[in-house]
């Protein structure tokens, strides 16, 4: 892996992606390690995202590398309109490695293109978000032991979620049966329900979120925004729909846990935060580890 | 019919040597002559659109002088000119006829149909993998959104 640039998810092979998760492991065992020293990650933020530049942010540090960067383009040449080629190039010079996030979609590929040292895509517009995947399946490993013949449940956007397409993608390499709740208006693209057939997996389309809770082994919760919606009337016949509440759990497996790639807004009841079953800060942590593993990978140290 | 009839054949002119397009939809010869460049040739370009086809409504068609094209270079133009035919010519004779077939890559020449794709918005040149052939999907190596038949802009 040393060298390589993570775009899409679908850059490393399942083989790859399991190294990444079982190395991640041992950095949860061991997150405070001195073996990026001397090493320099860039962290570029075209677009504001806290909570993922602080994730990678807190792996190179606790690792002992320098991070050097800018959290949004506000105070940098981009503002001047730099291209994003010279940005790269000239950041390529100072560092080991580039972790970026951009608005554009394709930005993230287009960076490793021109860039001379590896590139990890923290998010490119709606494109693809790998780092956030790959935490989602150690989530899923950690907590169920495994990642094969699971049923897992998406729920609220499918149409426009990245994280929900990436995700499904990499868990038809496992044989997982798909339960996919959502309106009728956002339903999975059929492209990522293709993809799903193609592995000769099963999936499930369902409107109420009721019908998959029984049955869940992970539910993964996505907000549905309201600027989604052409029509304000359907965003509001379907806004509470898709809200889970502590009191549906009852009847649900022992072993269910809840993610969200967060930040949740209400479709996650607040009540549910103290039931063993929520899962979503541990994963946010989760994060840092995945990104440990994938820093320490590709630079070579490891 | 269409051959027999004198007044029709003078048209466009006959060459000696080169390359005849035929049979391109009569929309797209000016992106055809963009695509192979031949607006900044030397040698003698001849071309004809609007003209009556029983097979295509109309037609146009191109004769370029003295240039003969490989696969790969005139393979790009299928995707404005499926139907086309590509006619060698030696002294005034066909001596080749061959059809278009859609490239399994294709490079700048279509725009990405994705506003929110990166190059939209930078000087990049565009990269296509080619799904599908027949009803042609185009997928974007930088966005990974696919452009359909119905969507391809021209570069
Ligand atoms: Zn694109």
């Amino acid at each position: 892996m040393k060298n390589r640039s993570l775009i899409s998810i679908n850059d490393f092979s399942k083989e790859e992606q399991i190294g990444i998760l079982d190395l991640a492991e041992s950095f949860e065992k061991q997150p405070t390690r001195k073996i990026l020293e001397g090493h320099v990650v860039a962290n570029l933020f075209f677009e504001p995202s806290t909570r993922t530049r602080l994730s990678f942010d807190t792996a190179v540090n606790r690792l002992g590398g320098k991070v050097i960067g800018f959290a949004d383009t506000s105070s940098t040449s981009v503002q001047k309109g730099e291209s994003l080629k010279d940005t790269i190039i000239m950041v390529s010079n100072y560092s080991d490695l580039i972790v970026m996030r951009h608005p554009k979609d394709g930005s993230a590929r287009y960076a490793s293109e021109v860039s001379s040292v590896p590139i990890i895509n923290a998010g490119d517009g709606a494109n693809q978000h790998p780092t956030q995947c790959l935490l989602d399946m150690y989530s899923i490993r950690k907590t169920q032991g495994t990642l094969e013949n699971l049923d897992i449940a998406f729920v609220g956007d499918l149409k426009y979620g990245r994280t929900v397409h990436s995700l499904v993608m990499a868990l038809t390499n496992f044989n997982c049966r798909f339960h996919l709740v959502s309106p009728p208006e956002l339903k999975l693209p059929s492209a990522v329900k293709m993809h799903i057939k193609e592995k000769q997996l099963e999936y499930t389309q369902y409107t109420e979120l009721q019908d998959v809770l029984p049955i869940a082994d992970i539910v993964y919760m996505t907000r549905i925004q309201r600027e989604r919606f052409s029509d304000p009337i359907e965003y509001e016949k379907v806004k509470n729909a898709y809200i889970l509440r502590n009191n549906m759990l009852k009847g649900s497996k022992e072993s269910l846990r809840i993610l969200h790639p967060l930040p949740r807004v209400n479709e996650i009841n607040v009540d549910i935060d103290d039931n063993p079953k929520a899962y979503y800060f541990q994963q946010a942590l989760n994060g840092v580890y995945v990104r440990q593993a994938l820093v320490t990978s590709i630079l070579g140290v490891i | 019919m269409e051959n027999n009839d004198p007044r029709k054949e003078l048209k466009v002119s006959a060459i000696e040597n080169g390359t005849v397009i035929d049979h391109i939809p009569a929309k797209s010869v000016f992106q055809v002559i963009r695509m192979l460049g031949l607006e900044s040739i030397d040698n003698q370009v001849l071309f004809g659109t609007n003209l009556d086809s029983r097979k295509f409504g109309k037609k146009g068609i191109i004769k370029v002088s003295n240039r003969y094209f490989e696969a790969e270079e005139i393979n790009k133009i299928a995707l404005a000119a499926p139907s086309a035919t590509l006619i060698v010519i030696r002294d005034f004779q066909v001596v080749e006829k061959k059809h278009v077939s859609v490239p399994d890559y294709v490079e700048k020449i279509v725009k990405c149909f994705n506003p929110n794709c990166i190059t939209n918005h930078e000087a990049i040149p565009t990269k296509f993998t080619v799904l599908s052939k027949d009803d042609i999907r185009l997928k974007c190596q930088y966005c990974e959104k696919i452009t359909v038949k119905d969507d391809i802009i021209f570069t």
